[in-house]
């Protein structure tokens, strides 16, 4: 899960890291009072959405426009405001369709003497949580890695110790703190590590951490990313997610217990499991479709389960095609083709007569003939049965491209 | 002779009384694995499945010689409940779970360092040594005996290939479902490792997913260590889109890495074919066993 600056920084801010002072604002209003409130010199306007590169990401329509502005006045504050609340932003990160901004954070402005680079990503191979820090602040840590990787420096955390202070402060040498800033330094990669373990963190990234002209260590930008499984003993976290951010199908499934994620286009499917629900976008795109989207049911969906499926994959007029693909192992064909039945009187427009748009259905495994038997002597007008999986991908790319024609 | 379990090996079931884990042991039981008893806190005394229940794992290896479990505890509970079996010196640990905190997996492994444990999964259907034992969720009529092994990250497509591989008359002397998540306790190249000590074993299939390097070390691995065992791959989420988790925790393309297109790379490059598509698995493997002259030997069914 991902959640905002601001509230990664509210989040920081618990764990007693320095981070600048500053308010969110929903409106031009707030972020005026926030920007008189703070009263600083130059004040920072910041647009909040799910997404990197905002400073050098532009409004469309508006290209002058950047995603964090620097004002001079509570004049200037209203102006930037103004220009980027309800509009789109788009960076390296959001794609040429950008993301709306709907929250600024508005901060006070600090006296920078130098950027840095630092985060904690859980590694993979080693199965530890690593930190990362580089001299290289404020410009993306895969850019200093394809081009000046001997600038990364990390080092591995024994999860039976935790962080221990001679790493923190070996990294603040090693990135070149200078030294009346070390020992501050040193204790923010403490608190940072403390506050990652504290949320169940997937990453915690600075950058930039700056040092100031009066040697403070300042957190001036913060991303926190949680573990999803851990959610449940985060209630505070939950809380924090941003609805709006989100795809509305992908929330709707997600609200069912339904693993989706939009691809955006047209060729729809539904299976079981998760790897093979990844190879059936693949095989899809194979032969020339467009994946609409990935979608495991899991194991033992209901016939309810299987009709909302459809219904999420239908809305918007976005799926002209649906390819069923299952593997019955512990589950069992004939129960997928009872749920496909029970789902076509759900979703058709003539009491389950018909399905609104090709749905081709590849059955094997377990009860496979109890299955195929099942949707054959049920006949529904645009469900068909596919012999293979290969055929079945070939025949609903074909359908739609014939649909899409039509 | 197959890898880590085969149909004399004694396997405890760690949160039997659930209703799946009942289930599940049924389908064990039926498969021929030698369940000799099951594990639930407060339960002591009960009989499922024909098995007797203890409070803990040390109380069921004392009573029954068990020297394998298998874990279907719910995720809150899973990693303490691993971490059980770690401390009770049982050889092999199949853990089932889903949606482990990725943390408490750092302390599993942690833990795991120096002891005699082997880990599979969590988050992984099991593993099955044809025609003679199951441990987990794999349905029996996938596979049958034979001489390639199988290694993948993910369920269902592990039922998928192997199917195929049946279809086609190659036969698999144990499949091993590693897992879906990104901190794991056996990865691709511990399980290549086990085959190639096996002289059953003729041939590899790897199945893999985006996400970490696995794979790429793999490769790298089997250039250097395995040159007499050919091996055949596939790769899901080749249209996967960046910073997306496909239903998988470990299934992610972070910051440009992971991606198919590079783990194919990197198979390719030391020799590797990678089947196109899901529905060319099976006939990607006969191809590479045919070149290599290994099908005769290698159509066992």
């Amino acid at each position: 899960m991902n959640i905002h600056e601001y509230q990664s920084k509210g989040i920081l801010r618990e764990y007693g890291v320095n981070v600048p002072a500053g308010k969110p604002a929903f409106t031009v209003e707030e972020a005026v009072k926030a920007a008189e409130e703070l009263g600083s010199k130059v004040t920072v306007v910041k647009s909040q959405i799910h997404a990197g590169g905002r400073g050098k990401g532009t409004i469309k329509g508006n290209e002058s426009m950047h995603g964090v502005m620097l004002a001079k006045s509570t004049d200037d504050v209203k102006k930037y405001a103004e220009a980027l609340l309800g509009q789109v932003l788009v960076t390296k990160q959001t794609g040429p369709e950008g993301k709306k901004v709907g929250r600024l954070l508005i901060e006070a402005g600090s006296n920078i003497k130098k950027e840095y680079y630092f985060s904690f990503v859980v590694d993979r191979t080693q199965g530890r949580v690593v930190m990362m820090g580089s001299s290289e602040g404020g410009t993306s840590i895969e850019e200093v890695a394809a081009k000046t990787p001997e600038k990364i420096i990390t080092d591995t955390i024994d999860p039976a110790i935790g962080l221990a202070s001679f790493q923190a402060q070996r990294m603040a040498y090693a990135i070149g703190i200078p030294q009346p800033a070390v020992r501050k330094a040193t204790a923010t990669f403490l608190k940072l590590y403390d506050a990652f373990i504290g949320k169940d963190c997937s990453q915690v990234e600075i950058n930039p951490l700056v040092v100031t002209e009066e040697d403070d260590v300042i957190c001036l930008d913060a991303k926190l990313n949680f573990d999803d499984s851990a959610l449940f003993r985060h209630p505070d976290v939950v809380e924090l997610r941003d609805e709006s951010e989100e795809d509305p199908k992908e929330l709707e499934a997600s609200a069912l217990g339904l693993n989706y994620v939009n691809l955006g286009g047209d060729v729809a499917c539904m299976v079981n499991g998760a790897g093979l629900a990844m190879a059936t976008v693949d095989i899809l795109k194979h032969f020339g479709g467009d994946p609409a989207n990935f979608l495991d049911i899991g194991g033992g969906a209901s016939p309810e389960e299987t009709a909302e499926a459809f219904k999420i994959m239908l809305e918007g007029g976005q799926a002209k095609g649906i390819f069923v693909n299952i593997f019955g192992g512990i589950n069992r064909c004939d129960l997928v083709a009872e749920g496909i039945i029970a789902a076509a009187k759900l979703v058709s427009k003539d009491g389950g007569k018909s399905m609104p748009v090709p749905v081709v259905v590849r059955l094997e495994g377990t009860n496979v003939d109890k299955g195929r038997e099942l949707l054959k002597n049920t006949p529904i007008q645009n469900v068909i049965m596919a012999e293979s999986m290969q055929g079945g991908a070939e025949q609903i790319v074909k359908l739609v491209k014939e649909a899409e024609k039509a | 002779m197959s890898v880590l379990i085969n149909k004399d090996t004694k396997v405890i079931v760690q949160g039997i009384t659930g209703k799946a884990a009942t289930f599940h042991t049924k389908q064990m039981i039926s498969y021929g694995t030698k369940i000799v008893g099951g594990v639930t806190p407060g339960k002591a005394g009960q009989v499922v499945e024909g098995v007797p229940v203890f409070n803990t794992v040390r109380d069921a290896v004392k009573a029954t010689g068990a020297t394998a479990s298998v874990i279907y505890v719910p995720a809150k509970f899973a990693a303490d409940s691993i971490l059980e079996a770690i401390e009770a010196e049982l050889e092999l640990v199949v853990c089932i779970t889903e949606h482990i905190p990725v943390l408490d997996m750092v302390k599993v492994r942690r833990y795991l360092e120096g002891k005699k444990t082997r880990l599979i999964g969590p988050n992984c259907p099991g593993i099955m040594t044809s025609g003679e034992a199951m441990m987990g969720i794999i349905p029996g009529m996938i596979q049958e005996k034979g001489h390639v092994g199988l290694i993948s990250r993910s369920g269902t497509l592990t039922y998928e290939a192997a199917y195929q591989l049946k279809n086609a008359g190659i036969g698999v002397t144990t499949a091993i479902g590693i897992g879906g998540d990104p901190v794991k306790g056996t990865d691709f190249i511990d399980a290549l490792k086990l085959f190639k000590d096996d002289p059953e074993t003729k041939a590899l299939l790897m199945i893999g997913e985006i996400g970490g390097n696995a794979e790429e070390d793999a490769a790298k691995w089997i250039a250097e260590n395995m040159p007499d065992k050919p091996v055949t791959a596939f790769i899901a989420g080749r249209q996967a889109p960046p910073g997306k988790r496909m239903g998988h925790a470990g299934a992610i393309i972070a910051g440009g890495k992971g991606t198919a297109a590079d783990k194919i790379k990197a198979l390719n490059a030391v020799g590797i074919e990678v089947a196109d598509t899901v529905a060319h698995i099976g006939e990607t493997v006969v191809r590479t066993l045919k070149a290599k002259g290994l099908y005769d030997v290698c159509h066992t069914c």
